[in-house]
């Protein structure tokens, strides 16, 4: 098996330093739904200014790298024990080259490991076999701001007035971005999962965040809710940075699951406008990157 | 653009209002959540019995913290290997997590400014009113471009917390934040909150 670590440090520079093109367009329209010369138009300004100037440097976006996720999807034959060495191997030298923070601190120790390497959980790497010839890695970067006003619900939930319905999973959602403050970095992106365990909505409500910004859920009511929730937060007011203004949120990106039938969970990440997020894919000896 | 120079002075800080674009220029330290928890137990509350370097830093902040302010952000560094430190990406992180800590840091030490992001609460509000201090607010996520303000780095203490938590010594130029919270009692983020609290409210009725 060949070694991708340094493949995989150029994945890790780009996604750090270089703002998915969708997610900055949107970025753009934000500022021309501003008031000329409000806070939350100079706040989009400077936002845009840094994403230009971390694209031209390959200085990363925000000091916060964040939890790198790694999600690899591979053919038969390839060996994840290697591959997640690999990926340790790419995380370590690409701290120690500034495109991320040493972000590892052990939960008892308080200690920092120093080099973004801790436990089996961190880097996060999730393998998946798949069909086909090619290896396609996802990686994201999901700071601690934004994952912090992250919003696990189980309905139903009687101060919301919330039952278990898609009605019931509007309000959550809505909660959600109204407690998120600017706290979070708005305008963020929301991930939703609709069922599932615990664990599993969550990770679901990550793994959403993938998708394009301007694309439409499959699903056409998930698609009618996300557009009518995208309009609803932004009727918050809370605006960029909580300054504000007409954009809370970019976007809304939904996705369904199994549940238990005792249990009815809408799990919501948040992610900061800064969704850093990039795919590199590997077939035979060609490696190329989105 | 109100430029402001550290040390600030009490007339500068209560002239300040709620949106005022603001270019802060001086030494500032960072400190974030280990050094706030830090700073509170052994020399505020005294509940941990200073350790180690403890008091010789504390001799060392005191006159660099007068007036002077602290900036909730753990920054990318190069140079760590050769201690030449150079701030790559310096963006705030949220401050609300220091509410516990920041009213009594900003009158034990005579801290002027508090610069962060998403804002503070009802404690380090009134802390503000009476120091006299104002809250700025940087803007996050901007780490490549607040990082070109930062002309120096002066030095570090409590590297052991680990390079973010780790108290950074800075000299900025034109360091850009919004008042967001000023001397007299003024929250953007109390506003904000109870604006759309009642949108909220309007939209969960339906």
């Amino acid at each position: 098996m060949r070694d991708l670590t340094e493949a995989l440090v150029e994945l890790i520079r780009r996604t750090s330093t270089d703002l998915p093109a969708d997610v900055e367009e949107s970025l753009v329209g934000a500022r021309e739904r501003e008031e000329a010369g409000s806070a939350a138009q100079s706040a989009l300004s400077s936002i845009l200014e840094n994403v230009a100037l971390s694209r031209r440097n390959s200085t990363p976006i925000c000091q916060d790298t964040g939890t790198p996720i790694f999600y690899v999807h591979h053919p038969e034959g390839w060996s994840t024990r290697r591959l997640r060495e690999q990926i340790r191997a790419a995380v370590a030298q690409a701290t120690a080259r500034s495109y991320l923070r040493p972000n590892a601190v052990d939960a008892l120790t308080d200690k920092n490991s120093g080099n973004n390497l801790g436990d089996d959980a961190f880097p996060t790497v999730h393998f998946e076999e798949v069909e086909g010839d090619a290896l396609v890695i996802d990686l994201m970067l999901k700071g601690g701001g934004c994952e912090n006003v992250g919003a696990q619900y189980s309905l139903p939930n009687g101060e919301l007035g919330a039952g278990r319905d898609l009605k019931g999973v509007r309000k959550a959602v809505l909660d959600a971005a109204h407690k998120a403050q600017g706290q979070g970095c708005a305008p963020g992106i929301l991930g939703v999962a609709v069922g599932g365990d615990r664990g599993s909505s969550y990770y679901a409500s990550k793994e959403v965040l993938l998708r394009k910004m301007d694309d439409a859920n499959p699903d056409p009511k998930l698609a009618e809710m996300e557009q009518q929730l995208v309009d609803e937060a932004n009727q918050l007011g809370i605006g960029p940075m909580g300054f504000g203004g007409q954009t809370t949120v970019l976007g809304v990106k939904m996705t369904g699951m199994h549940r238990l039938p005792a249990s009815f969970f809408v799990s919501v990440s948040y992610m900061c406008w800064a969704h850093r997020h990039r795919r590199m894919i590997v077939r035979g000896d060609d490696v190329t990157y989105e | 653009m109100r430029h402001l120079t550290i040390p600030i002075d009490d007339e500068a800080i209560g002239d300040l209002k709620v949106g005022d674009p603001v270019a802060l220029s001086g030494v500032m330290i960072t400190a974030r959540d280990a050094a706030h928890k830090w700073m509170v137990e052994t020399f505020v509350k005294k509940t941990r019995p200073p350790q180690g370097d403890d008091l010789a830093v504390y001799e060392a902040l005191k006159p660099l913290l007068n007036g002077s302010a602290i900036y909730h952000c753990g920054p990318v560094v190069a140079g760590l290997d050769t201690k030449q430190y150079r701030f790559v990406a310096a963006g705030p992180t949220t401050s609300i997590r220091e509410e516990p800590y920041q009213g009594e840091v900003m009158r034990h030490f005579n801290v002027k400014a508090v610069i962060g992001k998403g804002g503070m609460g009802a404690k380090t509000l009134a802390a503000c009113q009476d120091v006299p201090g104002v809250y700025l607010h940087a803007i996050g996520g901007a780490a490549s471009l607040i990082a070109q303000t930062v002309v120096k780095v002066i030095g570090v203490y409590k590297l052991d917390f680990g390079v973010p938590e780790a108290m950074w010594v800075i000299e900025v130029k034109d360091f850009p934040a919004v008042v967001t919270m000023n001397a007299h009692g003024v929250s953007l983020h109390a506003e904000i909150e109870a604006k759309s609290k009642a949108v909220l409210e309007r939209l969960l009725s339906t």
